[in-house]
């Protein structure tokens, strides 16, 4: 039986199957049980699970992190959330000594099984300073597993097996993706954290992307398709470890790359992807690996900026036309129909026509 | 001989560990010469007393976080001597098997969980698993050792803030010697006592002279029953001083950021010499027996020497073990 929910909503329910299985969870948080408990992701675990397993934290995000990990070594699982990615840079210190080394510096006799959820804002005027994806930071950290669920199914799962396991684990959540509609089933289950999951087939151009991106590339295969070519998707899901191979299979195929990335495209996780096939698949490549992510500089608060700042499927169908050689004037027909899509919805709001079931 | 009551022992106990952890030190400050140890050394001669003071409050199931300087935290808290020493040599058989070396030392099994060379880093760590015992209802008590530079950190406030708010089972030991590597105390912090932190915070505080283990002791139980009975965290603040250089095996006084004569005043108040005036007035021990318990504790160093030494390096194929819990996941 088919149940739609958000994405949002599909974390929360990960995450009290995961704390009614397991006395070890426990919940920290900046407003843990306010009335808006983390974007309504934490709303009600008070009705499942003991009121000393869900803990109110004070404005301290290194301590508050540090504490985690030291409740983490002594075998809890703590849930860690903060309401934007950037207030995880105060606590750098703790996530790249403590959380990703311990279980290495101590040959194994320690362990830290955090979940950090980390939530990119985006639209609404959110500025320069809670709208940042800065999944890179972590992702060059090893010890550290980083993933970004993007639809709600996959999401709950990924949330579930992110608590279990025993590794400290940044979740990268973007805050456009708790609205995506999506069937999610019920009870406790696992999506494994084992990387890149292929959402369509293609033999002309590979996408690689992760996030709220994966819609936006999505879109644009739609467009592609209409057109002719056939673009095979991949959504990325877990950025460390970096599991590759079924990218390299892909661009056997198409030989041609594009990534987009919800962070920036310098430094970013698309400029690794794109190191790695290039150096792995140079041979096999009929075009220049193209990356689409943010520019090289920070993200204003006003609507006024925003033309042009975000990569979307217009983007990522202009640069696929130039690689497939599609013309001019085909691609202008399929812009014009993407325009025509998002009709005139504003520009700082989520596109509501991204529902599931996925 | 006859038996001795409990207190007696227990300063004959003291006087042993403090003995012990010095001349650890001394030896490694004697082999350090010999460039075999290729780690940085911070050693706790000087500043023993508090170390064994607040270890001989503790079960071994309590947990102690501890620092840079952590020689003697581990070593009174029961750390095993030959995988410190084997350690500190970079060896297979070490603590963290030449992973962490000298700044890193952990016995889980004593209740040693880890050390943090990053000034404050390891005081959240105490605070997270006194939570942990707090959600467990469990009696244990963790403490995080801190210097007197971990207080100007903004996460010892934040951790202390959040153990008092929930009344966390954890001490904040401050072993105050007064110097941040080459910097005094006076020149990075205004001219207060360190204990009036802990009322700013609204927590317990307690102070005592660092170098008089039983001193240490005395407040470290009362510090001990008041976090164990549910009435929260407990700062307690010891001035003690460290007598060789910050990090290495030599005395520094020479090179002009601290006078001989304030470290003749300090060593004049050795705590080993403090401990064991108490037990030779008491009639515990006689000078026979304190010359053939430092042969004893020379042998046993020495045996762990050798064992350090001896044991194989590390296998440059290892070093991609325990990245992450699971094997192979990339």
């Amino acid at each position: 039986m088919s149940r739609i929910i958000s994405c949002g909503e599909a974390i929360r329910e990960g995450l009290i199957e995961v704390a009614k299985r397991d006395n070890s969870v426990i919940f920290l948080a900046e407003g843990v049980d306010d009335p808006s408990a983390v974007y309504g992701t934490l709303t009600g675990l008070e009705n499942h699970i003991a009121s000393n397993r869900i803990i109110e934290m004070p404005l301290a995000e290194n301590a508050l992190t540090g504490v985690a990990i030291g409740a983490a070594m002594m075998g809890k699982r703590p849930v860690l959330s903060f309401h934007r990615v950037e207030f995880a840079l105060l606590a750098m210190e703790q996530i790249a000594n403590n959380a990703a080394k311990t279980h290495y510096i101590s040959k194994g006799k320690h362990s830290v099984p955090l979940v950090m959820r980390l939530i990119v804002g985006r639209g609404w005027g959110q500025g320069p300073e809670h709208s940042q994806s800065l999944e890179a930071m972590f992702a060059m950290m090893p010890g550290l597993k980083v993933i970004m669920p993007t639809y709600p199914a996959d999401a709950k799962g990924m949330i579930i097996a992110a608590v279990e396991d025993d590794n400290p684990i940044i979740v990268i959540e973007h805050r456009w993706c708790h609205y995506i509609q999506g069937e999610v089933p019920e009870g406790h289950y696992m999506s494994p954290l084992d990387g890149p999951k292929k959402l369509r087939d293609g033999k002309d151009i590979t996408i690689v992307a992760s996030s709220f991106m994966v819609l936006e590339a999505m879109q644009a295969a739609e467009a592609l398709e209409e057109m002719g070519f056939s673009a095979e998707i991949f959504d990325l899901r877990v950025i460390r470890p970096l599991n590759i191979q079924k990218i390299f299979d892909s661009v056997a195929i198409t030989g041609k790359l594009i990534t987009v990335d919800t962070g920036f495209q310098k430094f970013g996780i698309g400029a690794e992807i794109v190191s790695e096939v290039v150096s792995n698949c140079f041979s096999e490549l009929k075009a220049a690996p193209v990356r689409i992510g943010m520019p090289e500089h920070p993200s204003p608060s006003s609507r006024g900026f925003l033309p042009g700042l975000y990569p979307d499927a217009i983007r990522i169908v202009t640069e696929s036309a130039r690689m497939l050689g599609i013309t001019s004037d085909q691609l202008a027909k399929a812009v014009h129909s993407l325009k025509d899509k998002r009709g005139d919805l504003s520009i700082d709001v989520p596109d509501p026509r991204f529902k599931g079931p996925f | 001989m006859t038996s001795l009551n409990h207190s007696d022992a227990e300063l004959l106990k003291l006087h042993e560990e403090i003995l012990y952890i010095r001349l650890v030190e001394e030896a490694i400050a004697e082999h350090y010469k010999e460039n075999e140890m290729r780690c940085p050394v911070h050693l706790s001669i000087g500043q023993e007393a508090t170390a064994v003071g607040v270890c001989q409050a503790l079960k071994v199931t309590d947990k102690v976080f501890s620092t840079h300087r952590c020689h003697a935290h581990y070593l009174a808290k029961g750390g095993d001597l030959k995988r410190m020493l084997a350690e500190i040599y970079g060896k297979e058989t070490g603590c963290c098997g030449g992973r962490g070396g000298s700044m890193h030392l952990t016995d889980r099994e004593q209740g040693m969980i880890v050390s943090i060379p990053i000034v404050a880093s390891n005081i959240p760590l105490a605070v997270g698993s006194a939570l942990s015992s707090s959600i467990d209802s469990s009696s244990d008590v963790s403490v995080a050792f801190i210097g007197d530079g971990s207080v100007e950190e903004g996460v010892f406030h934040e951790s202390v803030n959040f153990a008092q708010i929930n009344k966390l089972p954890v001490l904040f030991v401050c072993e105050n010697n007064m110097y941040s590597v080459y910097t005094p105390l006076n020149s990075r912090q205004p001219e207060r006592p360190l204990s009036d932190l802990g009322k700013a915070h609204h927590i317990k505080t307690l102070t005592a002279d660092g170098n008089d283990v039983n001193a240490v002791l005395k407040v470290t139980r009362e510090a001990v029953e008041h976090a164990c009975s549910g009435k929260g965290p407990v700062f307690l603040v010891f001035e003690t001083y460290r007598w060789r250089e910050h990090c290495g095996p030599n005395y520094d006084n020479h090179i002009g950021y601290r006078e001989e004569a304030e470290f003749e005043k300090w060593k004049s108040r050795d705590p080993l010499v403090i401990i064991r005036d108490r037990i030779v007035e008491k009639r515990l021990i006689t000078a026979d027996e304190i010359i053939s318990l430092e042969k004893k504790i020379n042998e046993e160093i020495d045996i762990a020497m050798q064992f350090a030494k001896d044991s194989p390096l590390p296998s440059p194929d290892s070093i991609k073990e325990f990245i992450y819990k699971e094997k192979s996941i990339i």
